[in-house]
């Protein structure tokens, strides 16, 4: 493929640039700073909410620590503050090194770096004060709107000025983020304007639908995938197994995935036939999902010891396994069988965990891991602790997800059998006091990592030094 | 195609997108255009203003505060009231919103797990047409119950000290405390108490079958109304 490529590239500089006029590092690590910071208030959100339910909320009435406002601080911050910002780091780690050519312009890079900062802190502030958009995933108050969709073209002409020069097919991975900037400033703009300003009732529902599922699968999961074509085979030093099997996936993905969103609202006054064709093609996304997760372990296929040795392969792989596992569960429970029972009970929670935390926030840790030594120059501090922060996500990740979508189940039944409300939230209490300590124990590793980043840093300023 | 720049950006980037975009965005909207989009005057109904004249009767002093004096004409003074109700509706909607409450309270009926036993009809398309439904508060979880049946189900002081406290009315409720919707205390409901138990009691106020649970005697507000414009 490389080498394919270097030949009908006719564009590609005689002699190779170096790293250094290649990534600006530093604006990485600032982005995955900020990505952590962002990430421990999303977990504070969180455990408000979780302490709330389980009746042991220390704050409970007062105003600005609302555990309802700070729910949508816990979902917007991870998708907006973490995510976002994590995501952004790795493109600029990423896309160079790959088109072997610098960003548009380092001062655009450093704008937006500050005018998404201010998106996010706008939004968190803006909720904290009662302001949000009654738009799951978009609560951002309506006036910063218009920002971050600026924010967001700015980003993808930044990154798409060193696309463009490269001529003759692209590799795998910036298939997913050619098509990664387009769609994600597509489904901002018609999830956070449509409902709002033009349509109402049942059709707001299904853009609704279409915007948090878009979000999930048309901004998170094409950054992620690219982000695995780009670095397992670096990783594991050979090619992705099947260059076929990349190619459905992509175009598997880019079809179906766009075309699920009311599944979110199955049995809505949203037309029928509607709603069906949502359930269809969001099983044939599984298909196509199945054929992604096959390829990367058809390339893992021999290199087994690499899972253990090898700890961010070992992030990256469990983060595909709870993909796996996540997308199997995703296409029952788009069944109608299991919506009449399921939905709107904490099985759709655990869902949502499993995939944002699970799947795409491991993933980013453990490129994290493999690229925070790079940028400071020096090995971690303590591989021990390293162990500790996967240990802890995984299994607190795997606890918190399990424990979900089985008190869902009895939340589920319960409804159904006419229990009075009570007994719902009653037979809720252990599922969610476990809830909270896996919640704990996840919170725990951040901290190990954290605490792990520090000391690595102070080294490499002693060794600067 | 597959791997160029152009057809990832136009076939998959633009074409695939619009298409669904298409088929499952504006084929609803298509689909609903002959039931045009009520306004928030459009939706006050002689239910919700006898919840809301209640309101006044109830705590005359906060409602004096926030809405002022009705005028003593009859016709001006039912006017009146629905304009303060249309005000209410709107900011009990920003503060339903603002709050959360969408987040752990969903408002529709399924036609499925015995949901309209539990809380009557199932939900139709023409409930939503409307400005309060911008985007629309359908709601995907459920740790409370649904409330798109809600109104006239409990009465606006149950609503009041349920808001200041929850676990006084329904003990083992998880839902937080929002002492900020009153001026101290739950028989001082402010601007914004008032305006969200308005928004609740609208809640499938528009349905003949409202409400739903408890014994009902009809609204006597749209008469007297009518005869006070009669009498002028």
């Amino acid at each position: 493929m490389a080498d394919e490529n270097s030949k009908t590239d006719e564009s590609t500089p005689a002699t190779l640039p170096t790293h250094e006029e290649l990534v600006d590092e530093r604006l990485v690590a600032w982005y995955f700073l900020a990505a952590l910071a962002y990430l421990f208030i999303s977990m504070s959100g969180g455990f408000l909410m979780a302490f709330q339910l389980i009746k042991h909320n220390p704050l409970n009435g007062i105003e600005i620590f609302s555990p309802g406002r700070w729910r949508m601080v816990h979902t917007n911050a991870i998708a907006y503050g973490f995510l976002a910002n994590a995501f952004l780091g790795m493109l600029h780690w990423v896309i160079p090194r790959l088109t072997l050519r610098p960003v548009l312009d380092r001062r655009l890079s450093l704008f937006i770096f500050c005018a998404w900062q201010f998106v996010v802190v706008a939004t968190a502030v803006g909720l904290l004060l009662g302001q949000a958009q009654g738009l799951e995933w978009g609560e951002t108050p309506v006036w910063i709107d218009p920002v971050a969709q600026l924010g967001l073209l700015l980003v993808a002409i930044n990154f798409m000025a060193p696309i463009m020069k490269q001529k003759g097919p692209m590799y795998v991975t910036l298939w997913y983020f050619v098509a990664a900037f387009i769609w994600t400033f597509l489904t901002y703009a018609m999830g956070n304007f449509v409902p709002e300003y033009f349509v109402s009732g049942s059709s707001a529902g299904a853009v609704g639908g279409l915007f948090i599922h878009d979000l999930v699968g048309l901004f998170v999961t094409p950054l992620g995938w690219g982000m695995m074509y780009y670095f397992v085979p670096i990783l594991l030093k050979k090619p992705i197994w099947s260059h076929g099997l990349s190619l459905v996936g992509f175009w598997g993905l880019a079809f179906f995935y766009p075309l699920q969103g009311i599944h979110h609202f199955l049995y809505t006054p949203i037309p029928m036939f509607l709603q069906y064709g949502a359930i269809m093609s969001t099983i044939a996304v599984e298909l196509v999902v199945l054929t992604v997760v096959i390829n990367f372990f058809g390339t893992l296929w021999g290199d087994g010891r690499q899972f253990w040795d090898n700890l961010p392969i070992r992030w990256f792989y469990t983060g595909m396994v709870y993909y796996f596992l996540t997308c199997l569960q995703c296409s029952l429970q788009v069944t109608l069988t299991f919506q009449a029972l399921i939905h709107f009970t904490d099985w759709v929670v655990g869902h949502a965990h499993l995939v944002m935390f699970g799947v795409f926030s491991m993933w980013l840790l453990g490129v994290m891991t493999y690229l925070f030594p790079r940028l400071l120059k020096q090995e971690w501090y303590s591989q021990t602790l390293c162990e500790w922060h996967y240990w802890l996500s995984a299994g607190g990740m795997l606890v918190m997800a399990s424990d979900l979508i089985l008190g869902g189940l009895f939340q589920g039944w319960s409804w159904a059998a006419l229990q009075p409300w009570d007994a719902s939230v009653e037979i809720s209490q252990p599922f969610w006091a476990v809830r909270v300590v896996s919640g704990l124990a996840i919170f725990g590793g951040q901290l190990a990592f954290v605490y792990n980043l520090y000391k690595t840093w102070q080294l490499s300023r002693v060794r600067l030094s | 195609m597959f791997e160029s720049k152009s057809g990832v950006f136009f076939v998959a980037g633009l074409a695939f997108f619009g298409f669904a975009f298409l088929s499952n965005a504006l084929v609803p909207a298509m689909m609903y255009r002959d039931l045009p989009e009520k306004t928030v005057e459009e939706l006050v109904n002689p239910n919700l203003r006898y919840q809301f004249e209640d309101l006044a009767q109830r705590y005359p002093e906060s409602f004096k505060k926030v809405y002022g004096t009705p005028p003593e004409e009859t016709g001006a003074r039912s006017e009146w009231y629905d304009t303060k109700i249309a005000e209410a509706l709107r900011l009990g909607r920003k503060v339903y919103v603002g709050e959360a409450c969408w987040h752990c309270h969903s408002q529709f009926v399924r036609p499925v797990s015995n949901e309209d036993l539990r809380w009557g009809p199932v939900s139709t398309s023409g409930e939503y047409q409307n400005e309060l439904q911008r985007p629309v508060m359908f709601g995907t979880r459920r740790v409370g119950p649904d409330l798109c049946r809600e109104g006239g189900r409990r009465s606006n002081d149950w609503h009041a000290v349920h808001f200041f406290k929850p676990t006084d009315l329904s003990e083992g409720s998880p839902m937080p405390q929002y002492p900020w919707f009153f001026d101290g205390s739950p028989d001082k409901p402010n601007d914004r108490g008032l305006a969200i138990i308005t928004y609740i009691q609208w809640l499938g106020s528009w349905l003949e079958s409202y409400p739903y649970y408890e014994d009902f005697v009809k609204s006597p507000v749209a008469e007297i109304s009518l005869e006070g414009d009669a009498a002028e």
